[in-house]
């Protein structure tokens, strides 16, 4: 287990490291000059030089993408060109947002998913299972943030149940937050759990084929009791690392759905950013996004391999 | 035949018939303002209903099925042409130096989801449909790699690749007469299923601005556009909710029923 955590570290590590130039080098070729942006048109040439030497837009592309990884190695992502505030501490701020909702419409997703998919597998071909699958098929194929607008217009506007949008803030209490953040955070989740629902009940259909299960059935188990014993524990596997890659999906899916809702979290912040050619808060939120993503799947291939001992000599 | 596949074809057909016509004939112009008629429900004159310009949401559907079928066809030409190519290359040097770089190279990508791909083509291009297609396409490569690499690598150990290696054909020849035919039946359904995510990410990306630009029409912009107006005209949102809902799902159900069609031994693991 040692050996295989070190030889994932350190792909992880390279993976970082190219994303962090892919992601540096595409920005480097954007059009426009952040200090002559600032600045407008009618900028003096000296107050221009002065700008850029006080951004660090002088020093050699290399200069700058060390000095970026290694800022953000210890928290510092740099100065916002337009807001002249630590991009971290923007991050930060919106951060809290975002994330609650991600983690929100995980929960969500899998309350719903969990026993949608053992209801289906275990009455397979019957109309309960049918069912299921349709509302799964349906739920794949509704963009979540038409769903939101639906949401919004049935519980926000007609039942006035939630507000149509905006953040009130965790300074209200935890109630009041987690209030405001339900609707998207439903929306979110739909596409999710009818994904996950789906691998759930395919997960424990090719479980319940196994030699084990017939095992537990010769003892005198019935087809339920086998299920819920036996094969739910080993169908889970599979489904633990659609959750993992479902994370990245829930932070992209996120941006958009924030927009629906004027929720002030990354993806606002990412899409002010670029009308304003705030490049360098565009190049930190994606790098972060792009990290999140590497490191759940890390995580998740550590606890698969922790879980299975195959896969620790396979790969 | 079996249901999945007939009613996916029909709901598919019915958008792509609905493409096609646009480019001869649609019952008003798309573009065309006239304010005194804005935000009708459906009726016998404007059958989905107008919008807040006034502009007749049948035409608009029509001719936006157009932009949202280009974007997400391109975009799965773009995955195909480049990772069934990289997969089968990967699955001949199977263990060697190039199948790990291209299996890393293929994680890497993964870990930009389609629409952080978006974001950053936009800083630097700006919005427009060709960038959400090379977004969306980039994004498709790597699945299409790995499913190639996935089914070939199995395939590489058949007699049949043997017999071919004995008669003297190398790795490259092998690949694309041996392994290549027996791969396509697994491209064509992923191909579907890929275009339909490619609708729903078009759909996304316009609906954010990202994606095509006025007056191209897109469905995504139109939702945009309902957003502010829905509850006084809940048909400008739900119209072009449908028309993506519907194509998705007939794109998914044909995905499905090809998947049995083509290959009969699915029927029974069938998820």
């Amino acid at each position: 287990m040692l050996r295989y955590t070190f030889k994932r570290l350190i792909s992880l590590i390279i993976s970082l490291a190219i994303a962090s130039v892919v992601i540096f080098m595409v920005i480097e070729v954007a059009p426009g000059d952040p200090a002559s942006f600032m600045l407008g048109m009618n900028a003096q040439p000296e107050t221009l030089a002065a700008l850029r030497s006080e951004l660090g837009l002088d020093a050699s592309k290399v200069e700058r993408y060390i000095s970026w990884v290694s800022g953000m190695a210890v928290g510092d992502f740099g100065t916002s060109y337009t807001y002249r505030t630590p991009v971290s501490q923007m991050i930060g701020e919106r951060l809290w947002v975002s994330l609650p909702l991600s983690l929100y419409a995980l929960t969500l997703s899998t309350l719903v998913a969990f026993p949608a998919g053992i209801y289906a597998a275990s009455r397979r071909g019957q109309a309960g299972d049918i069912g299921v699958m349709g509302a799964t098929q349906l739920g794949v194929a509704v963009p979540n943030f038409w769903f939101a607008m639906m949401l919004v217009l049935i519980f926000a506007i007609n039942l006035r149940w939630f507000s149509a949008g905006g953040f009130v803030g965790w300074d209200k209490g935890v109630f009041a937050g987690l209030h405001g953040l339900t609707l998207p955070a439903i929306a979110l989740a739909l596409p999710q759990a009818a994904i996950l629902a789906r691998v759930m009940r395919s997960s424990l259909l090719d479980v319940m084929g196994e030699d084990f299960i017939r095992t537990a059935r010769a003892k005198g188990l019935t087809a339920r009791q086998a299920l819920w014993r036996h094969g739910l524990r080993n169908a889970l596997i599979p489904v633990l690392t659609i959750i993992g890659l479902q994370f990245s999906f829930l932070l992209a899916g996120s941006i958009i759905i924030e927009q629906v809702f004027y929720l002030p979290g990354l993806g606002r912040l990412v899409f002010q950013s670029i009308s304003a050619r705030d490049l360098i808060v565009v190049e930190s939120v994606v790098m972060l996004l792009v990290f999140s993503v590497i490191v759940v799947n890390f995580i998740v291939d550590l606890a698969y391999a922790a879980v299975d001992p195959r896969l620790r000599s396979r790969s | 035949m079996n249901r999945n596949l007939i009613l996916g074809s029909l709901l598919t057909a019915v958008f792509l018939i609905a493409a096609l016509v646009s480019f001869a004939w649609t019952p008003f112009d798309h573009a065309a303002l006239n304010i005194p008629d804005k935000l009708q429900t459906p009726s016998a004159s404007h059958l989905l209903g107008t919008d807040h310009f006034g502009r007749d949401l049948l035409s608009m559907i029509m001719v936006g099925a157009r932009t949202s079928i280009a974007v997400a066809l391109v975009a799965v030409g773009i995955g195909m042409g480049l990772g069934v190519p990289l997969g089968l290359w990967a699955a001949a040097r199977q263990g060697t130096l190039v199948d790990e770089l291209i299996m890393r190279g293929n994680d890497l990508v993964f870990a930009f989801p389609s629409l952080v791909i978006a974001i950053l083509i936009t800083a630097i291009f700006g919005a427009g449909a060709i960038n959400a297609i090379i977004a969306i396409g980039i994004f498709n490569i790597p699945v299409f790699a790995r499913i190639t690499r996935g089914a070939a690598l199995s395939l590489w150990q058949g007699e049949f690749i043997m017999a071919a290696r004995v008669a003297g054909k190398n790795a490259a020849r092998i690949s694309v007469e041996h392994i290549l035919p027996n791969v396509t039946n697994l491209l064509i359904v992923q191909g579907t299923i890929q275009f339909s995510l490619g609708i729903l990410a078009e759909a996304g990306l316009s609906y954010v601005g990202l994606g095509a630009q006025p007056p191209t029409p897109s469905w995504g912009r139109m939702l945009a556009d309902a957003q502010t107006l829905v509850s006084i005209a809940p048909h400008m949102a739900l119209v072009p909710g449908f028309a993506i809902i519907l194509t998705v799902l007939g794109l998914n159900l044909m995905g499905d029923g090809l998947r049995d069609y083509l290959d009969p031994r699915l029927r029974v693991a069938r998820t």
